[in-house]
């Protein structure tokens, strides 16, 4: 009981660094770069520990990033959960791809969920986007190992279960 | 499937009405301390930047800072005479009379919250009465409005974001126009004038007052060079903002009585205060 509460603590934590990489203070141009690092964050714990870290998670921290950005609220709360639901219905196999498979996956997964958030932001009020609007895509996929090799090494050192 | 359900149920319900700001400004409290965690560093640094300044350095600002004082003094007590002339020619043509602005002086915080908007966060919210569509300024000119107001902090939007349009005037002939945000921090689009429209480089646009939302006669932007092209029916001019919408750190939200005064002679007798300064 001790050790899950513990791990619990872990994982929020690491949302929680997430978050403050989401809105940190860069320059404009390098801004437009700035990856999803909560959905990375989120699509890793459901892929390593799904029994503790599940839609639930994801819904209530799409909310957050609702809030912390200034979204409409729910917009990142529907995008994550459903790649995170996603994601758990595939763990099984995607823990056995290699690497460079998985980033395959974590492309299609921050494609759809900017597809979603884009959709919701034309149906409030359509306005010309920037192409710059999907970059984060790109980078995110591009981040995913680095995501994923710190957070396996967080999991190992305080050997949450998997 | 249930959090597809609640999402949606969430969107809509918050695209209808504002019936969910008490559960955004009680989620608030939870993202304001990621907010105040990544604006950490910086405070830390400024700290220590003034901590280590020496003392040769404080004794020259402190000596710069009284000299302008003083000047300010004088162009404020010239101010005030005017003020004075002004609210008699108006008694004297019958209009009514604006008091003047109470001033909060916010702080930013240093995030950025989605790339292509131009929406700032600052440190004070509801709790010390910041309310939305309250202008905001800095020293040079106007820098946005509030945009949405959280119990710990609240969002400016800027003058330049894409979906931001503020009723100017050009100082020269009262020109009346709307600025609109580019979406670039250096740059407003003047895009409702006419080709053979009275403007110049250089002119500068101050606030028009119309609309409500700004008191008039603040400094927006001076207009950029532009070519004019008789053949288009409108002209495409664009203009600088004289804030300095990327390097503030203290902004001021304004308190402004939006809903004119009527004038009548009894507030002359009465020798009404018209600043009101409200430090925090």
């Amino acid at each position: 009981m001790n050790d899950s509460s513990y791990g619990v603590g872990k994982i929020i934590l690491s949302l929680f660094l997430a978050m403050c990489l989401r809105v940190l203070p860069l320059p404009p141009f390098w801004a437009d770069f700035n990856p999803d690092w909560v959905l990375l964050t989120l699509i890793y714990w459901s892929l390593a520990i799904p029994e503790r870290v599940g839609i639930f998670h994801a819904w209530v921290f799409g909310v957050l990033i609702d809030v912390l950005t200034g979204r409409l609220l729910g917009q990142n709360a529907l995008a994550y959960s459903i790649v995170v639901y996603l994601c758990l219905k595939l763990h099984k196999r995607l823990r056995q791809f290699p690497l460079l498979q998985q980033e395959l996956y974590i492309f299609i997964c921050l494609l759809l969920s900017q597809l979603l958030l884009f959709l919701i932001k034309n149906l409030q009020n359509p306005e010309q986007l920037h192409s710059t609007f999907w970059l984060p895509v790109l980078t995110g996929t591009l981040c995913w190992p680095l995501v994923y090799t710190v957070l396996r090494f967080v999991r190992l050192t305080t050997r949450l279960k998997s | 499937m249930l959090a597809i359900i609640a999402s949606i149920a969430l969107l809509v319900a918050e695209q209808r009405s504002n019936q969910l700001d008490f559960l955004r400004n009680t989620l608030s409290f939870a993202t304001d301390t990621v907010n105040y965690f990544v604006d950490l560093p910086l405070v830390v640094v400024a700290r220590l930047n003034d901590a280590m300044m020496s003392y040769q350095t404080l004794k020259d600002e402190n000596h710069r800072l009284r000299e302008e004082q003083l000047i300010k003094q004088m162009q404020l007590l010239k101010f005030e005479s005017l003020e004075k002339e002004n609210i008699r020619l108006r008694a004297l043509l019958d209009n009514s009379f604006k008091l003047g602005e109470q001033v909060l002086i916010a702080e930013l915080l240093k995030v950025n919250m989605v790339p292509y908007e131009h929406i700032v966060v600052v440190n004070k919210g509801t709790r010390f009465g910041v309310h939305p569509r309250q202008p905001v300024f800095d020293a040079s000119g106007v820098v946005g409005q509030v945009f949405r107001a959280m119990p710990l902090s609240s969002e400016i939007m800027l003058i330049t974001d894409l979906n931001h349009a503020i009723p100017v005037q050009v100082n020269r002939n009262g020109l009346l126009t709307i600025a609109v945000g580019s979406g670039q921090l250096n740059q407003l689009i003047l895009p409702f004038l006419p080709s053979n429209a009275d403007i110049r480089p250089g002119d500068l646009l101050i606030t028009s007052g119309l609309g409500g939302t700004f008191p008039q006669g603040y400094p927006v932007a001076v207009v950029d060079p532009f070519t004019s092209k008789l053949n288009k029916p409108f002209a495409k001019i664009t203009a600088t903002p004289t804030a300095n919408l990327d390097r503030n750190r203290e902004l001021m939200i304004v308190w402004s009585n939006s809903i004119p005064v009527p004038f009548t002679s009894k507030m002359l007798d009465q020798g009404v205060e018209p600043k009101k300064f409200a430090h925090e």
